[in-house]
């Protein structure tokens, strides 16, 4: 199993992203540099990290989804690879149009990190069959930018197809329809703001995020 | 600096923070009248931020080696061993002239400097705390500052990506026209890879990289070094303006630089940029610096040398490379996007020779600059002694509960959930204990290992008002007690001393009496201090802050699954209070918010009993005896008791003793203590009479309200909204 971490100027959650894959399910990972174009061959798994990519000084992920690699994340998205985009990956992938819908300022206009409790609303994704039915786990949110927005249509069709992975038990944000995590219509990318990249152990509060990789790479 | 040519360089001297003898001093030491670049490389230098020359003197109390010492004091930070060749590297400093002016960018840039100061010697940051005191919530800045200074210290922490763990937050009309805003950052490296300032040898090139310098921040240090008045926010353009996205590429750049092998030394530009980084590295190498500055990075067009010298833009660093190893720096640099250039190089000389437009601007020899700068015994007087009071001095309350309420209720002892949910306290996934968990420490895992670091930052200013020694005394005692609390072996402390005007006798005496306590409570629990800062001329219009030398304290954890915290209590379990209470409500919490009296000496600290009872309460946690442990401090009994309450989700019931004041006892706050909540209450009482340390059962856990027999029984849910409901009200939500 292989997987591989895009590392933008920014990315601060990258190492926590690599720690995680690597102690949840063993897999070898490989850092990659955003100015690279090409993904190491065979990957299971690609994660867009959290952090402030470029600053977020123009619009969170705007400038990363323009970064050369996003190319071959794009195209391996495509080919079915399981690709995961966390906090700032999340938007990221939104910018990059991998996801519908943005990633807007927090209802409270102010940052938040605190810990949450998610409903998993689609338990037969590749991303959390590994619940077994578990309606509920256990993460953490910290950001800015959070507030997930689309219009109307979009909101139905990702509820109509079963899009909506994960929902906040108490918006923490003001997100539509209480949307933590969304997977594009063939399953294979999904967008959180809750990072399971800091919930793999107990002594981190919660190892629900640890089966979040491991269903990913289980699936592969 | 158009208008500079029409004064003489004498007043432009005073205009820069130099008195007339110290101008005379530099007249002396040049055998000529300085120009106008040196004289500003001078009055940076000599400011009271770069130098010390007030406080130095007093300083050189602390004990400052251990056999965990690696690098006590004089560096950027200090570093403290802890294991299998790992190193602790840290420091606090304050930005609290900025954050007054300009809140946002005055508390983040304060968070960045002190990054910056940890990954300068090779540590990378992992950790970072901050102790913020404001004025009283009713005057008519205080909300704006707050919110200000949170979203400022959030704003660099979280796009940096280091984990905000702990802190402290106090109100009081004190600093109403001068608010605190100390930070402190944490960071681990290999101990065989510490990184140092000197210049090691001539010869060698000088590499600026980072931001490029602007306008921004010039004379911050002089600013930092002055009294406020009304005219003190016309200083606005002397704040720096943060990048914390830049920062972030400047740790890794730095760190990647110094993996490389290429580093021979490297000094990060902060107060004095420019000026202090290249002094300090030649000065400190006892060498000569020449630059060029045609070749530093600018971001405005027509800078002078002056401009320059002073400029305090952030996010810059200056290193001396390794001969022939300019390439690795290129490579790094490109790779980050950060401009850098070759500015000049170390020399025999002994003197900064500065060149700029192809002629010396500025010639003058290092070493008056670096080490010759004036030193003050600033005259004191003995801080006045204010009265003992005992518990008949003190009324109890008419209603236990409604003084309850209060208390925690009072701004100092609210839930500060709307400051630190603004916090970033999980990212690099280490974060074991925060602000938000219900321990006395922030806890971080040392990456990849079973031990950890803990880490708190103290200081109760009002016990420091009242009486400079014992108050001093506390703030280390605290620290330690603390650490102590999660099960951490305390190691080294980091300071932060915030006063008024050191050149009035009273204010001085608070610095002299603060000190003294401080060493003695260093020396007798064997916590020296390892880095520090000083920031005085903390007055408006002639008024001073409350006395406060925060503390920042680190204790190493060896196996983190053997730690305590207090959010843990379980119903039926006994509530065991460990050391001695006489009642002590002199400069309480009680008498301050309940009585509304600020009177009385503070309760004096025993350092032996102190070292007693805490080494008793950490080999009970490291035994597995005891988990559930919370310090006892403001507010006494009944606030540790209402918190591990709050925490846990558990209430408790508590008895009264009959051989005090009920409100002596509940409320006062004696030092050494400790509350414990534990299913072997006798056990832990015989171990403690065998230690011969004082402790008796006082309650039981259980239940859902907080009771004290006979006195009052409190729901937990009409404590909790006291207790979370203040912050968030006074901030309009």
């Amino acid at each position: 199993m292989k997987a591989a971490v895009i590392v933008f100027p920014g990315s601060n959650c990258d190492r926590d992203c690599k720690v995680a894959i690597e102690r949840s399910t063993g897999a070898e990972v490989s850092m990659v540099w955003h100015k690279e174009t090409e993904l190491p061959a065979g990957v299971d798994l690609v994660v867009l990290p959290g952090g402030f990519s470029y600053g977020d000084y123009l619009r969170c992920g705007a400038m990363a989804a323009l970064s050369p690699i996003m190319a071959d994340v794009r195209a391996a998205a495509g080919r079915g690879v399981a690709t995961v985009g966390i906090c700032n990956g999340f938007q990221i992938l939104c910018e990059a149009g991998l996801l519908p819908g943005a990633l807007l300022r927090n209802e409270s206009l102010k940052y938040v990190c605190k810990p949450v409790e998610l409903e998993v609303t689609n338990a037969q994704t590749r991303f959390t069959s590994g619940y077994r039915g578990r309606r509920q786990v256990a993460m953490t949110v910290g950001n800015g930018e959070g507030n997930f927005f689309a219009d109307e249509a979009t909101l139905e069709r990702l509820e109509g197809e079963g899009q909506v992975v994960f929902r906040y038990v108490d918006n923490p944000n003001g997100s539509a329809r209480r949307i933590a995590g969304i997977v594009n219509p063939t399953g294979n990318v999904l967008g959180m703001m809750p990072h399971p990249d800091r919930a793999f152990e107990p002594e981190l509060g919660s190892a629900d995020g640890a089966i979040l990789f491991q269903s990913a790479l289980a699936s592969a | 600096m158009s208008a500079l040519p029409a004064k003489s360089l004498a007043e432009t001297a005073a205009e820069f923070g130099l008195s007339p003898t110290e101008y005379d001093l530099i007249v002396r030491r040049l055998n000529r009248e300085p120009n106008l670049v040196e004289l500003g490389v001078f009055s940076v230098m000599w400011s009271e931020h770069c130098s010390y020359k007030s406080s130095r003197k007093q300083l050189g109390k602390f004990p400052t080696k251990g056999a965990a010492v690696i690098q006590g004091p004089g560096e950027n930070a200090g570093v403290i061993d802890i294991g299998d060749g790992q190193a602790c590297v840290f420091k606090m400093e304050s930005h609290n002239h900025p954050s007054f002016i300009e809140p946002y960018q005055g508390a983040a840039t304060g968070v960045g400097g002190i990054m910056r100061d940890v990954f300068t010697m090779g540590a990378r940051p992992v950790a970072l705390l901050n102790a913020l005191r404001f004025g009283d919530p009713a005057h008519p800045k205080t909300r704006r500052l707050v919110s200000g200074v949170v979203a400022g210290i959030g704003g660099y922490g979280n796009c940096v990506g280091v984990p905000t763990v702990a802190g402290e937050t106090n109100f009081h009309r004190g600093y109403d026209g001068n608010i605190l805003v100390n930070a402190m950052c944490v960071g681990l490296a290999d101990a065989d890879k510490i990184f140092y300032s000197a210049a090691p040898a001539p010869g060698l090139p000088v590499v600026y990289f980072g931001s490029k310098t602007g306008r921004d921040g010039i004379h911050g240090a002089t600013m930092a070094s002055a009294e406020f008045d009304e005219a003190s926010e016309e200083k606005r353009p002397t704040v720096q303006v943060g990048d914390p996205f830049a920062e972030k590429l400047l740790i890794e750049a730095t760190l990647e630089l110094m993996a490389s092998g290429a580093v021979a030394a490297i000094q990060d530009m902060g107060a004095a940029g420019l000026t202090s980084s290249s002094v300090e590295m030649a000065g400190k190498g006892g060498v000569g610096i020449e630059l060029d500055l045609d070749k530093v990075p600018q971001r405005e067009e027509g800078m002078t040398a002056y401009e320059m010298m002073l400029s305090e833009s952030q996010e810059r660093m200056l290193a001396i490379l390794k001969p022939g190893r300019e390439a690795d720096g290129s490579r790094i640099f490109e790779k980050w996007g950060l401009d850098a250039a070759v500015i000049g190089r170390t020399t025999e000389s002994g003197h900064l020779v500065l060149r700029h437009h192809g002629e010396v601007v500025a010639d003058v020899p290092l070493a008056p600059l670096f080490d010759d700068a004036p030193l003050y015994d600033r005259p004191w007087v003995a801080p006045r002694p204010r009265p003992r009071l005992s518990p008949a001095d003190v009324s109890a309350p008419a209603d236990y509960g409604k003084a309850v309420l209060k208390l925690m209720s009072a701004p100092d002892m609210a839930s500060k959930r709307w400051i630190w949910e603004q916090y970033d306290r999980h990212v690099m996934a280490d974060t074991l204990e925060d602000s938000a968990t219900g321990a006395d420490a922030g806890i971080v895992r040392v990456h990849g290992t079973r031990k950890a670091l803990a880490v708190t930052s103290d200081v109760t200013p009002r016990y420091v008002e009242a009486d400079p020694y014992e108050g001093g005394k506390q703030a280390v005692a605290e620290a330690w007690r603390n650490l102590t609390a999660v099960g951490a072996r305390p190691i080294a402390i980091t300071d932060n001393l915030n006063f008024g005007n050191p050149e009035r006798p009273e204010i001085m005496g608070q610095i002299v009496r603060a000190i003294d306590g401080m060493a003695e409570a260093c020396e007798a629990l064997a916590f020296p201090v390892v880095s520090g800062n000083v920031s005085l001329y903390n007055e408006t219009n002639g008024v001073a802050i409350p006395p406060t030398p925060t503390v920042g304290g680190v204790g190493l954890i060896e196996d983190y699954a053997r730690r305590a915290d207090f959010s843990s209590m379980h119903a039926g379990e006994h509530l065991v209070l460990i050391g001695e209470t006489k009642g002590e409500l002199g400069a309480s919490m009680y008498l301050r918010e309940v009585l509304g009296r600020e009177d009385g000496a503070p309760p004096s600290v025993d350092l032996a009993v102190e070292k007693r009872n805490g080494d008793f309460i950490r080999d009970a946690i490291l035994s597995g005896q005891v988990s559930v442990v919370h310090d006892l401090s403001d507010g006494g009994v009944i606030a540790a008791a209402a918190e591990m309450a709050l925490a846990s989700g558990t209430g408790a019931q508590l008895n009264a003793p009959e051989d005090m004041p009920a409100h002596a006892f509940l409320f006062g706050e004696d030092q050494g203590r400790y509350l414990v909540a534990t299913s072997a209450g006798d056990a832990l009482l015989a171990a403690a009479e065998t230690c011969g340390v004082p402790a008796r059962i006082i309650g039981e856990a259980g239940g859902d309200v907080l009771a004290v027999l006979g006195l009052f029984s409190l729901s937990l849910e009409r404590l909790r909204q006291a207790h979370e409901g203040w912050l968030p009200g006074f901030m309009g939500e």
